[in-house]
């Protein structure tokens, strides 16, 4: 217990145990509910980073947990302040990304009184939060803070709301307080049994054709070292996930592609004919596995993964383990057995890999083609730059033509899809990660719901490349009406577009437009050597689909629009 | 198939609605929940009767209020040695002359009476829900003017 020092009210408390806890940066809005709090920020202390709208401070947050593996701090006011985070909020749970939001709240008489900006906050985050408090007495706030960043952070990450009533910021602290974190029924399972890692490595010494499909938990887990090093060392290629997507580098020989909807063939056959699949920190989500009975047939599978929940969740599993992919890939390494052979089988894939990549129209030089973008995009940044997408067909081209290098590098609202997601995690990214280059790929229809985050970047010096293709449509929309609506499209084709150069130019910021196919490459690589903030508007084909594509329900082999090189 | 899941949770507000909430979210069909205190001050023993099309759905109910901060223990006693119980209080029309048969009815379930009025008495019976479902057949017949029953609980039996 820790006498109260008598002078510090509940907000200054609250500052003072986020310095404690590392917080570099908050990322936040005012309002009412949280005047105290912005009174005790305006002291300074810690950094505050103000967005537009509360959903940018969320997704910025998000940027920056998800590069940095640190948490991001948010800081909304109540009632309205509090639903335009949800969004974001929700985001953070699919991705099991670690944020503590703390939501402004009409004081505690008024709670439940429909008070003047009042929504009921804990019902609301309930069900998209790892877990939520409500602070009752100004005491309980460190202990509540410092439960709510070990569980944001440990076990599967994910979001926690502190739901903070205004007079319980303002009255002053005069009771001996707890810091310590009480939390006797949270034991996340960290390390593997070790017969599960036996029985798991007895399957792989006798399989001939195995697989690793590793998704967002090993990046979470810090592990891409540990499963290189396991994969060369036993010789079982890897498949990715969206959100695994640089847990090993694109250009490795083992490297198979991502599986599912818009994976690769090479993967998705992979995925379908091997007789060991080792799960490493994926949920078998809908888009990797549309048909889980018809999902690796001939298939053991393994599945590792921190919450116990997940397994067996979509696909049966044979050997589950419980258990962080680092701590679990350590132990395998330290089981010994004999390497299977598997030349045979990296043969076939190796073989596949160089028939079926993936492809587009390249002969066609009338219109800018999207996928272009992204390989000019690759080469200019190296493969080295921090990506940061939205949702739509761009996200899914940016996931299957950019040469993704290492963990952390793909910024992406996976589990969600949220649109408008781009801009603002792309600057929580940069904020996050300043040293490295940082490019967001966005769509026209995405790009206008954030858009005005865009204040941001120079405010805080943030040096952001922003790519919009602009397909004159919500292009994946489009896409399904095309192929499954017979062409309907119903609301999915711009009418008006606004000027997105001129947008820049309102925000001081550097823009252009890119028509001229010949020209792009050039074009592309002036604007990548200057320094600062720029907004490149590229005019692309307006009629492209993302390709190949597994259609809903359908196992992972029922690929349409493969191109055999 | 029928099972009995019950979980021991921190005694805090707001830890039933998670509870309901990841039930009702994955579509569990509860057929009975009931909550109360336990022999520690902070804990609550919440006992579900659920519904399910099978144990694997079972399992993954337990897995998903486990992963709840404030769920401590979660447990499916459907097949382990357990007691359970339920209580029902029934209101049955029954004019004078019927009251002395319906005593002779009770007194297998070893139910009570425990109000009584001009026109109606209001019984008691506690038991596992089969046998309070057997006795509501049984007293059917008098007119059921109302009834209220508690939801299962229970937990294990002690080791022999
Ligand atoms: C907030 C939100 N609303 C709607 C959708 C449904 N949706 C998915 S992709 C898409 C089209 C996106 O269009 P655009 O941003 O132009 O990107 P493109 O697909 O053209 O690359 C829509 C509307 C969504 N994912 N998120």
């Amino acid at each position: 217990m820790i006498e109260a020092t008598k002078s510090e009210n509940g907000s200054q408390l609250l500052l003072r145990t986020l310095k404690k806890q590392g917080v570099e940066m908050i990322f936040g809005y005012p309002g009412g509910a949280v005047l105290p709090l912005y009174d005790a920020l305006y002291d300074g202390g810690i950094p505050h980073i103000l967005a537009r709208h509360e959903q940018g401070a969320l997704h910025a947050a998000e940027g920056y947990a998800k590069v940095t593996g640190k948490p991001g701090v948010v800081i909304v006011t109540s009632g309205p302040g509090a639903t335009n985070a949800i969004t974001g909020i929700a985001d953070a749970m699919s991705d099991s990304l670690p944020l503590v939001v703390f939501t402004g709240q009409v004081a505690t008489p008024g709670i439940g009184k429909d008070a003047f900006q009042e929504a009921d906050v804990m019902g609301l985050t309930m069900p998209i939060t790892k877990n939520n408090y409500q602070v009752r007495d100004s005491k309980d706030l460190p202990r509540m803070i410092n439960e709510a960043f070990q569980i944001a952070t440990t076990g599967r990450k994910g979001p926690v709301v502190i739901d903070l009533p205004k007079d319980i910021s303002l009255v002053k602290i005069s009771e001996k307080y707890q810091e310590t974190v009480d939390l006797p029924s949270y034991q996340p399972t960290v390390e593997p049994n070790t017969l599960q890692i036996q029985k798991m490595m007895t399957a792989l010494a006798a399989a001939k054709k195995p697989v690793i499909l590793a998704g967002a938990g090993v990046i979470h887990g810090e592990a891409s070292t540990e499963l290189l090093v396991f994969a060369e060392k036993y010789n079982v290629p890897i498949v990715n996930t969206l959100l695994g997507l640089g847990t090993i580098s694109s250009v490795h020989e083992l490297f198979l592609g991502m599986g599912g909807m818009h994976g690769s063939y090479t993967a998705n056959m992979a995925l379908t004919e091997c007789d060991l699949l080792l799960n490493i920190g994926s949920r078998f989500d809908d888009r990797l596995a549309s048909a889980p009975k018809d999902f690796a047939p001939n298939a053991t599978i393994v599945h590792i993964d921190i919450d116990p929940a997940e397994i067996g969740k979509v696909i049966e599993t044979a050997i589950p383990i419980v258990a962080d992919a680092k701590a679990a890939l350590k132990k395998a390494l330290n089981t010994p057995i004999t390497p299977p052979d598997t030349q045979e089988w990296r043969q076939q894939n190796k073989a596949r890999k160089a028939q079926y990549p993936f492809s587009y129209d390249r002969e066609n030089t009338d219109e800018i083609k999207p996928q272009k973008v992204i390989e000019i995009i690759g080469k200019l940044t190296n493969g080295e730059a921090i990506i940061v997408t939205d949702v739509g067909q761009h996200q899914m081209w940016t996931a299957q033509f950019y040469p993704f290098r290492y963990a952390h590098q793909l910024v992406t609202s996976g589990g969600l899809g949220t649109m408008g997601y781009g801009i603002p995690a792309g600057i929580g990214a940069k904020l996050g990660a300043p040293e490295k280059e940082v490019v967001v790929i966005v769509g026209d229809g995405g790009f206008q719901m954030t858009n005005q985050e865009l204040a941001i970047l120079n405010e805080y010096g943030v040096d952001l490349k922003i790519i919009i293709l602009n397909n004159q449509s919500l292009g994946m929309v489009r896409q399904w009406q095309e192929k499954f609506h017979n062409e309907r499209r119903s609301e999915s084709v711009f009418r008006t577009q606004p000027d997105f150069v001129k947008m820049a130019e309102a925000y001081q910021i550097k823009g252009s437009r890119l028509a001229n196919p010949a020209t792009l490459e050039q074009e592309l690589t002036t604007i990548f050597a200057e320094k600062g903030p720029a907004l490149i508007e590229v005019l692309v084909s307006t009629t492209e689909h993302v390709l190949p594509m597994i259609a809903p329900g359908s196992p992972n082999d029922q690929m349409i629009g493969v191109v055999n090189r | 198939m029928k099972r009995i899941i019950t979980a021991c949770v921190n005694n805090y507000s707001g830890v039933l609605n998670r509870v309901t909430g990841v039930l009702n979210r994955r579509q569990f069909n509860i057929e009975s929940i009931s909550v109360g205190p336990t022999e520690a001050t902070s804990i609550s023993r919440i006992t579900i009767v659920l519904n399910v099309a099978s144990l694997f759905e079972a399992e993954q109910v337990t897995k998903q209020l486990n992963k709840q901060i404030d769920v401590i223990k979660v447990s499916d006693i459907t097949d382990e040695p357990h007691v359970e119980r339920e209580l029902a209080l029934i209101k049955l029309n029954t004019p004078a002359a019927t009251r002395a048969e319906l005593l002779s009815v009770m007194e297998p379930f070893r139910a009570n009476i425990i109000d009584v009025g001009a026109k109606t008495v209001v019984v008691q019976v506690t038991g596992t829900s089969e046998k309070i479902d057997a006795f509501v057949d049984v007293v059917r017949a008098y007119g059921i003017k109302q009834m209220a029953r508690t939801g299962v609980t229970g937990f294990l039996r002690s080791s022999k």
